[in-house]
């Protein structure tokens, strides 16, 4: 899998439950389960690579240059823990604020991710918000320290849909002020399709489609992008009109064929599969890795 | 049974259910008057944000939660006096049934998908044992497409979709004329989603049962529901066809709501009421007060010293709201 992140802009990661979204994130982040290994390649980050880079190499960017939002806000806090306490950890470990400047500045994050009367709420524990307000103390932590780089793992999921516009307004203000890159992470291709420049649409473990968001949605060139899209409920679009995925992820253990949407797809052919996959680049920016791409 | 088959399938009449708050005399509101009626056959949809209550009431209406006040007629019979501990022995209980969110978390691990959908037909059924009770079992993983052989499999052995026909195939297999339906396609992905919703449109219109559909994803209640209801803090604020809530919205939740969701294809940030603020709180809410007040754009004085009772906008469409637009 391979992808770019430029400075500013928002990627969307978006693919079923168990096509590699999450695992290409912890992989960044160098935070994998210990049992996992990247087996080979790069994570080039401002010139360092990620995965050769040595644990401490990591601890000094996580935190500073590179942070994380978590999908489940209040698991991911310190539940015994005040959030202003925690959003304060973080400035003390990678901020080099004088101390007497690291409360305040936990105050006035607070406040930047529009927590209403963020002095109160700076001594209150992760249980006594909501989640959409640990959400945003979760983004607080994440932007404590002004990061270059923010992967946002299914931020707004299980939060309600008024709630998730605010936190993505957020984001997409921060991003307008800040020039933060973000990957955004998400199984949800409405919200993909409204918040991100570009997309990469992932199917069990490989990258199959990338392309600017609007021209992913539009002229899908993968065949299983076409089928993620038509089975996508839009509003107006009567039930009729929503088309299923047949067949299932192919099993990840075992030997894997070159296509590996080729047990799901209605036009592959013998041709499918020789090795290597192809990536064709079909239009500026736009890459498909089929051999034949649908036309659009 | 009644006979009256104009009558409505289901009748909530100023349906309430209170809380008490440990340690303390006050309570929380989490159902607060709610009266709405579902016809035979019909699917209505019900949306809200989490916290509104949707899930009490739908636990009141399936009788596993008593009601503080208020009647839920079904089929012209009082069933809301009957105490939700002796529901589960009365002929109605096979009437009302119900389809859980994560089909994970609600089946018992330690039934085959066999027994799963067997059980019910041994409480309630009139086939409660040996061939006549396989042959059931088997039609009914054949109308919700279960293939026989995964009839043996325990959940784990299930794919999410696999689990969700066996939680509807266990829901379904005594008939009922009212199926619930809490959240039945949000733990699944998209792809086998859309399975789903079509199996469940499908059983609908062959076995004529109505559905109480509710799911914060309002796009999927749209393609399956006929009527909508809203509801906020407890109350219903606005009812209509699903077309006049997506479209024409009255109230101004609702015409905050129903923006927010994500949309493919539409244009980047489109024009939408952004909602300000915390809800208010459901413990002892003031009953004079507006339940969106605070929150909601088009407040003013009145919305603080009077609460808003739903009056219809047109003749099936109602909102709760001084504001409402017409």
């Amino acid at each position: 899998m391979s992808f770019t992140v430029a400075k500013g802009e928002t990627v969307g990661i978006v693919g079923e439950s168990g096509s590699g979204k999450s695992v290409t994130a912890l992989a960044i982040m160098g935070i994998l389960h210990p049992a996992a290994r990247v087996t080979s390649g790069r994570a080039v980050f401002g010139g360092l690579d990620l995965v050769a880079a040595s644990e401490s190499q990591r601890r000094e960017y996580r935190g500073r240059e590179l942070s994380m939002i978590f999908q489940n806000p209040r698991a991911a806090l310190n539940p015994i823990r005040t959030v202003g306490r925690q959003i304060c950890d973080v400035l003390l470990r990678h901020a080099n604020l004088p101390r007497v400047q690291v409360r305040p500045r936990a105050m006035e994050l607070l406040a930047r991710v529009q927590i209403p009367d963020a002095a109160r709420r700076f001594d209150a524990y992760p249980f006594e918000l909501s989640g959409g307000m640990c959400q945003r103390v979760m983004i607080a932590l994440a932007i404590a320290c002004a990061p270059a780089l923010i992967v946002a793992d299914e931020p707004t999921t299980g939060l309600d849909v008024t709630t998730q516009a605010g936190i993505l307004d957020l984001l997409d203000e921060l991003r307008r002020t800040t020039r933060t890159a973000t990957i955004v992470i998400t199984h949800d291709l409405g919200l993909a399709a409204e918040r991100c420049d570009r997309i990469v649409v992932m199917h069990a473990g490989h990258v199959v489609e990338t392309a600017p968001a609007h021209r992913l949605f539009t002229h899908p060139r993968h065949p299983y992008t076409a089928r993620l899209i038509a089975s996508t409920p839009r509003p107006g679009a009567k039930l009729t009109e929503l088309t299923p995925i047949t067949g299932a992820v192919p099993d990840l253990r075992g030997a894997l064929p070159v296509c590996r949407y080729r047990s799901r797809c209605d036009r592959g052919t013998d041709a499918c599969d020789e090795a290597p996959l192809p990536r064709i680049a079909v239009d500026d920016g736009h890459v498909v890795a089929c051999r034949f791409p649908a036309l659009t | 049974m009644n006979a009256d088959t104009r009558a409505p399938l289901l009748d909530v009449r100023a349906l309430t259910k209170y809380f008490p708050l440990r340690g303390t005399t006050a309570r929380v509101h989490a159902v607060d008057n709610v009266t709405f009626a579902i016809a035979r056959g019909e699917s209505v949809g019900l949306v809200g944000e989490s916290g509104c209550g949707k899930s009490t009431l739908v636990k009141l209406i399936a009788r596993v939660l008593d009601p503080t006040d208020g009647r839920i007629y079904f089929d012209g019979a009082d069933v809301g006096t009957i105490p939700a501990e002796r529901f589960a022995r009365v002929p109605a209980r096979a009437r009302i049934q119900m389809v859980f969110q994560d089909p994970a978390d609600s089946l018992n691990p330690r039934f085959t998908a066999f027994d799963t959908i067997a059980d019910p037909l041994r409480r309630l059924g009139t086939a409660p044992t040996g061939q006549s009770l396989r042959t059931r079992v088997a039609e009914v993983a054949e109308l919700v497409g279960l293939p026989r052989a995964l009839l043996g499999r325990y959940p784990h052995q299930l794919s999410g979709g696999q689990q969700q026909r066996v939680g509807i195939g266990r829901a379904i297999a005594l008939r009922p004329s009212l199926l619930i339906l809490d959240e039945p396609t949000s733990a699944l992905d998209v792809s086998v989603q859309a399975v789903i919703l079509h199996l469940l449109a499908d059983l609908r219109e062959r076995l004529g049962m109505a559905y109480l559909f509710v799911s914060h994803d309002l796009n999927v209640v749209r393609m399956v529901t006929e009527r909508v209801l809203v509801m906020y803090l407890g109350r219903i604020v606005e009812s209509g066809p699903a077309a006049a809530i997506f479209d024409a919205a009255a109230h101004p939740y609702t015409r905050a709501l129903v923006p927010a969701i994500p949309v493919l294809g539409s244009a980047r940030h489109r024009e939408r009421v952004r909602l300000s603020g915390e809800p208010r709180s459901p413990v002892d809410p003031s009953p004079t007060t507006c339940r969106f007040f605070g929150r909601c754009p088009d407040g003013f004085e009145r919305c603080e010293r009077e609460m808003p009772v739903l009056a219809h906008i047109t003749d099936d469409h109602e909102a709760a709201c001084f504001a409402a637009r017409r």
